[in-house]
């Protein structure tokens, strides 16, 4: 029997960013299938050139909307790391703090209204609210008190305001501290309602494998999300983050114009699923309970679970963040003046945002302007494994109508969570 | 009265802005309740080539985008300009202050010069086609967008403030940012946010655009006092100004 599949997905919705899906076949010889990236470059590390070490964070927080305290902090450290500045252990855990905020507003955002559509077969998360009210309403809830979380500590939501280098700008008050340990306390249970959604629909996620490399930050006997070193789950040692170029090995592909990495094979993913193969013995009680009740085994392979390891990371940072209040009330909050002298250097900052690992590096001169800057995204980082899952999956799947083979195309870019608009923008290229 | 048809649309930015329409939270299912989102790629699948009010965010760097934008013009009966970067250019136009060559060979090295890595100057909306209304900011205040929408349904214009920062500021009883040696560009800047920058403590960089009509013998007076100088305060004007004409 002669098929013709012709899939052209321009603009994939339900994601941050532009991406397209291409798909040519007849007979079940694929003659094309590619993830393009269309999105229009924005050259961020061109134009920080010259700026000053204290404006750095501003600019570059608005590569991404969703991740900007990633990026805020990312370059927040690299900037430190380079002028030798020295942060308080309060400075530290604030921040690690607002960090966790940002990975429950953006994985409530993802699981709750981009990828549950696809799981209760609706176009948006629209329609969901007449046919699925309880359940929204608990998601914006959710997401809410994770957005008011990050103004808490961060001034403001998107686009976070009272980080400084060195410390921050307007510290929370005890009280309200305390109310946000109230309000985390009020969100687990709403958590494991949408950890109960999702597990009953998890039969509607692809059983696809793939076997992969995945790269996220380690730290001995911890689930790090600010701290550690780069690991992965093909080689046992672990690379410091000031090598970063060593493992990315970003390249330019007609196709995109973001740039690709790879590093032990023909490409990795970063993300929730690479932080939880990685670091899943370290869980929480609770978190580690949710996996444990969605059975998601430690080398999982399937990247449409990234959603489900998104689900558990959510319980873990809400965990995490109520015993830092806990520690930060015990110790009482100290006002703090933050204080640099800028200096020439080079500076390394390494977080991982909601997607996946992120990079920052930046060389200042002796009056700290900017002098250059290489920026290495999670969702580059998961552009070439994307490709590669398609290659991987579509001929698994060439049996099925084409409506369902772009659903399930689109599915899987989705469940990558990509971040387009920050992935459009690099520096540094080794060239395949 | 049938509810208008709304399509939001983005182009170079962190679609931030779009971000904080899904931060109305519950507002959202308020204001889905008056008007009818037809096309909005980052959080729906549903395509539509027809609508009323089309919301914009981004910069225009492509000359492909520009005919994108054109587009989506003739077919809006009102456009709105979503965020710094649709308003102004935003941080985008720091890109302007360099060589396109430079740029592209700066973030992609030697593959800087092939094709679909080209890039033009940074533009605003206006500088491509006519807007309507602009939400300012970086990111928007979405209670000025909430507001802007509001008076559209009911033919009212709406009010966009023509005082500076300082006004905001002053009225949150903040503790001025040149107390703490830092160039804020307060005095200058176009109200609406809720001064949420120095109240977190940080300056002000001027993501709303200049206000209209600015102090600037007040601002100029500031600058004396605390002993900088308005060059230091254009240095700070680059980062969301760098294509406004200097107001001071």
């Amino acid at each position: 029997m002669s098929k013709k599949i012709d899939i052209n997905v321009r603009h994939v919705t339900r994601i941050e960013g532009h991406g397209n899906i291409v798909l040519k076949a007849s007979d079940g010889t694929i003659e094309k299938l590619e993830w393009q990236v269309p999105e229009a470059p924005r050259f961020f590390e061109a134009m920080v050139r010259g700026r000053l070490w204290s404006a750095i964070q501003v600019i570059v927080s608005r590569i991404c909307g969703i991740c900007s305290v990633s990026h805020s902090l990312a370059s927040i450290k690299a900037v430190e790391d380079a002028m030798g500045v020295q942060i308080s252990e309060q400075t530290n855990k604030l921040r690690m703090l607002a960090h966790y905020g940002e990975q429950l507003q953006s994985h409530a955002l993802h699981v709750g209204y981009l990828v549950a559509p696809d799981l209760l077969g609706a176009k948006s998360v629209v329609p969901l609210a007449s046919s699925h009210p309880d359940a929204v309403k608990t998601v914006v809830a959710i997401h809410r008190a994770a957005n008011q979380w990050i103004e808490l500590i961060g001034g403001r939501a998107t686009h976070p305001v009272s980080f400084k280098i060195g410390g921050f700008g307007k510290l929370p008050t005890e009280a309200e501290l305390t109310g946000l340990k109230r309000s985390l306390e009020d969100t687990i249970p709403k958590l494991q309602i949408v950890a109960d959604l999702v597990l009953s629909l998890a039969n509607k996620l692809p059983n696809f494998e793939r076997k992969t490399e995945y790269i996220a930050l380690v730290e001995p006997g911890r689930y790090p999300f600010y701290h550690g070193h780069i690991g992965s789950t093909d080689v046992p040692s672990m690379v410091d983050i000031h090598d970063f170029e060593l493992v990315a090995n970003e390249y330019v592909l007609p196709q995109s114009t973001a740039k690709w990495a790879k590093w032990h094979r023909d490409s990795y993913a970063v993300g929730a699923l690479a932080r939880y193969n990685l670091n899943a013995d370290y869980l929480m009680p609770l978190a580690a309970k949710t996996a444990k009740a969605f059975g998601l085994k430690k080398g999982c392979c399937n990247p449409y679970m990234n959603s489900v390891a998104q689900l558990i990371e959510s319980v873990q940072v809400v965990e995490r963040a109520l015993r830092f209040i806990d520690e930060l009330l015990d110790a009482g909050i100290k006002q703090e003046t933050p204080h640099v002298t800028p200096r020439a250097g080079v500076g390394v900052g390494a977080v991982e945002a909601p997607r996946g690992i992120l990079f920052h590096r930046y060389a200042f001169d002796e009056d700290g302007r900017c002098m250059s800057a290489n920026i290495c995204i999670p969702t580059n980082q998961n552009h070439g494994n994307i490709q590669k899952d398609f290659e991987a999956l579509v001929p698994q799947i060439m049996d099925r109508s084409q409506d369902e083979i772009r659903q399930m195309l689109e599915m899987l870019v989705r469940a990558y969570d990509p971040c387009v608009s920050c992935s459009t923008h690099y520096l540094d290229v080794k060239f395949v | 009265m049938s509810k208008p048809r709304v399509a939001i649309f983005d182009f170079a930015c962190c679609e931030g802005c779009q971000l904080q329409i899904v931060n109305m939270e519950e507002e959202i299912l308020d204001l889905v309740s008056v008007v009818e989102p037809v096309e909005w790629r980052e959080a729906m699948s549903d395509h539509s080539e027809e609508y009323t009010i089309a919301i914009v965010e981004g910069s225009i760097t492509r000359p492909a985008d520009e005919e994108r934008l054109k587009e989506i013009r003739g077919r809006a009966a009102i456009l709105i300009a979503l965020g710094a970067c649709a308003t102004t250019g935003g941080v985008n136009k720091l890109k302007n202050r360099f060589g396109l060559d430079d740029v592209k060979h700066c973030v992609y090295g030697n593959s800087g010069d092939m094709p679909h890595l080209d890039t033009a100057p940074t533009k605003a909306l206006d500088e491509v086609v006519k807007v309507d209304y602009k939400v300012h900011g970086c990111p928007i205040n979405n209670k000025e967008l909430a507001h802007i929408i509001r008076c559209l349904l009911i033919g009212k214009q709406p009010t966009i403030p023509t005082y500076p920062v300082c006004v905001e500021c002053k009225m949150k009883g903040n503790i001025c940012r040149y107390e703490y040696k830092e160039i804020c560009l307060g005095p200058i800047t176009r109200a609406g946010c809720e001064a949420k920058c120095p109240s977190g403590g940080f300056w002000c960089f001027g993501c709303r655009g200049y206000v209209d009509n600015p102090n600037v013998n007040a601002a100029q007076d500031i600058m004396k006092y605390y002993g900088k100088t308005v060059a230091d305060l254009r240095g700070r004007m680059l980062l969301f100004g760098s294509k406004q004409e200097h107001t001071i």
